[in-house]
C-alpha cells in the first residue's frame, strides 16, 4: 500500500509541457499564434488570433519574427499548429479567390481605413496613393497614406504592393524592397512595362473611344476594346473635355 | 478586462503543473491531458470575466480548479472511454530529454496509463487524494460526494491498483 502511495505521489511531480500556458494564453485571445506557410511567395511567417490574421512577414526565422512583432504590434505571440483550413484560407486570399478577417486593432482609424480601402483594389491592377487618400475622404494625405502603407503589418495579404506612385515609379515596399514589390505585381499579371511607359509619357489615363469612359490603364473594365480603340489622357480636365466620363468601377476621378 | 487577464494570467502559470498532472493521471495519456489542462482553463478564464472582483479575490482556486478539470474529465470520457494505453510504447514525444528522463518519464506514463483503467468513481477518489494530495473533505467538495463516500472509493480504488499489478511489484 505504502508504494502504491508513494508512486502516486511521483505521478502528481509531472510538470505541465513546455509552452503550455502561452498556448492557454492564446486561446484565452491573450496572445496571438503564428506558423510559417508555405505560399507562392515562399514562406511566410503569419500570426493570427480570434478577430482574424493580424501580421504576416517574410522573415528569415521565426526569432526575426517574434522580434519584429513585438516590436510593431506589442502584444504576446506563441508559435502554435495552425488551425484547419488557414493554410488553405491564405492561399485563396493571396490568389484573391475569397477575403480574410483581419485584426488591425493596434492601428489609428486613419491607418485602418487605408489598409480597408487597399483591400479592395483587385488583383492585377494598381492605384496611385492619391486615390487612397481621396477615396477615404483625406485628399491632402498623401504622404500620410504612403506611410500608414509603409507601416502595413500584414503585407501581401493587404495588398500594398497595388499601390504605386503615379508618375511610374513602384515606390518603396515594406515587404522585400521595389524588386519584390515588381515581383509580386508580375505575378498578379499587371504589365509593368507598359504602365510605366505610359507613366513616363506622363498618361495616367486610358479611355475607350466606344463608350467614352476613362480609366487607370491596370482597370479590368475596357480591356476588351481594341488597341486602336484606345485613347490616352494626361490629366483629369483632359478627359472631361474630350467627353469622357470617369470608371465606376475604378473611379479615377470623382464621379460627378 | 486587464486585471482579470493579468490574473488569469496567474492562474496559469501557478497550477499548470498540478491541473496537466491531474489530467495525466485521470485520462492516462499526455495528448488527452494537455486537453484536459486547456479546457479547464479556458472554462475557468470564461468563469473569470463574468465574476466580480472580491469573488475573484476569494476564490479557493486549487479546489475550483480541481473541480473544473473533474468535469472536463467526466464530459469528455462520457462514450469515450480511456484507452487501455500499450503500456509499454507510451507515444513518441519531440520533447524528451536525456535518456534518464526517458526513463522515468515511461514509468510515470505506464503508472498514468494503469491509474486511468480505473473505474471512474475510484480513478477520480484516488486520483484527487494521493496524486494531488488534497484533504478528503476537498476531495468530497470538488467531486461533489460525502466524505465516506470517498474515503470508500479511495480505499477500493488503492486494493484495485494493488491487485491490478501484473506482478511487476510496486515498483
Amino acid at each position: 500500500m505504502a508504494t502504491v502511495m508513494f508512486d502516486l505521489k511521483r505521478l502528481g511531480d509531472v510538470k505541465a509541457p513546455p509552452g503550455f500556458a502561452e498556448r492557454v494564453l492564446a486561446q484565452a485571445g491573450m496572445a496571438d499564434s503564428y506558423a510559417v506557410f508555405e505560399t507562392v511567395l515562399g514562406p511566410v511567417y503569419v500570426a493570427w488570433n480570434r478577430l482574424g490574421v493580424s501580421a504576416a512577414m517574410r522573415s528569415k526565422s521565426s526569432a526575426e519574427f517574434e522580434q519584429w512583432f513585438r516590436e510593431d504590434i506589442g502584444r504576446r505571440l506563441v508559435q502554435a499548429d495552425p488551425p484547419a483550413g488557414l493554410a488553405s484560407r491564405i492561399e485563396d486570399q493571396l490568389q484573391g479567390k475569397r477575403r480574410m478577417q483581419f485584426d488591425l486593432r493596434g492601428l489609428t482609424p486613419f491607418s485602418q481605413a487605408v489598409l480597408r480601402k487597399t483591400l479592395e483594389i483587385p488583383r492585377g491592377q494598381v492605384r496611385p496613393y492619391g486615390w487612397i487618400a481621396r477615396e477615404i475622404g483625406h485628399p491632402a494625405a498623401v504622404r500620410a497614406v504612403g506611410t500608414a502603407l509603409a507601416n502595413n503589418p500584414i503585407p501581401y495579404f493587404i495588398p500594398c504592393h497595388r499601390v504605386i506612385r503615379s508618375d511610374g515609379v513602384i515606390g518603396n515596399y515594406g515587404g522585400g524592397g521595389p524588386e519584390a514589390k515588381k515581383n509580386i505585381l508580375t505575378l498578379e499579371g499587371v504589365q509593368l512595362k507598359r504602365l510605366q511607359d505610359l507613366a513616363r509619357a506622363g498618361l495616367r489615363y486610358e479611355g475607350v473611344r466606344s463608350t467614352r469612359v476613362f480609366c487607370f490603364p491596370t482597370c479590368y473594365h475596357g480591356r476588351a476594346a481594341r488597341q486602336e480603340n484606345f485613347v490616352f489622357f494626361h490629366d483629369e480636365s483632359e478627359a472631361r473635355a474630350a467627353g469622357y466620363r470617369p470608371c465606376k468601377h475604378c473611379r479615377p476621378a470623382e464621379v460627378a | 478586462m486587464e486585471v482579470t487577464e493579468r490574473a488569469f494570467e496567474r492562474l496559469v502559470r501557478d497550477h499548470q503543473d498540478r491541473i496537466f498532472a491531474l489530467g495525466l493521471a485521470l485520462t492516462g495519456n499526455r495528448h488527452d491531458a494537455e486537453e484536459v489542462a486547456q479546457d479547464t482553463f479556458l472554462r475557468a478564464y470564461r468563469a473569470l470575466v463574468t465574476y466580480a472582483p472580491e469573488r475573484v479575490r476569494d476564490l479557493k482556486q486549487k479546489a475550483w480548479l480541481h473541480q473544473i478539470a473533474v468535469n472536463v474529465v467526466r464530459n469528455r470520457v462520457r462514450g469515450n472511454r480511456p484507452r487501455l494505453v500499450e503500456l509499454n510504447g507510451s507515444e513518441p514525444d519531440a520533447r524528451t530529454g536525456p535518456e534518464e528522463d526517458v526513463m522515468r518519464k515511461a514509468e510515470i506514463d505506464e503508472l498514468a496509463a494503469r491509474v486511468a483503467c480505473l473505474p471512474p468513481r475510484y480513478r477520480e477518489a484516488v486520483v484527487l487524494r494521493h496524486v494531488q494530495e488534497l484533504s478528503y473533505a476537498e476531495v468530497a467538495d470538488a467531486l461533489g460526494q460525502p466524505v465516506g463516500t470517498v474515503k470508500a472509493n479511495v480505499h477500493r480504488g488503492l486494493k484495485l491498483l494493488r491487485g491490478d499489478d501484473h506482478g511487476d511489484g510496486d515498483v
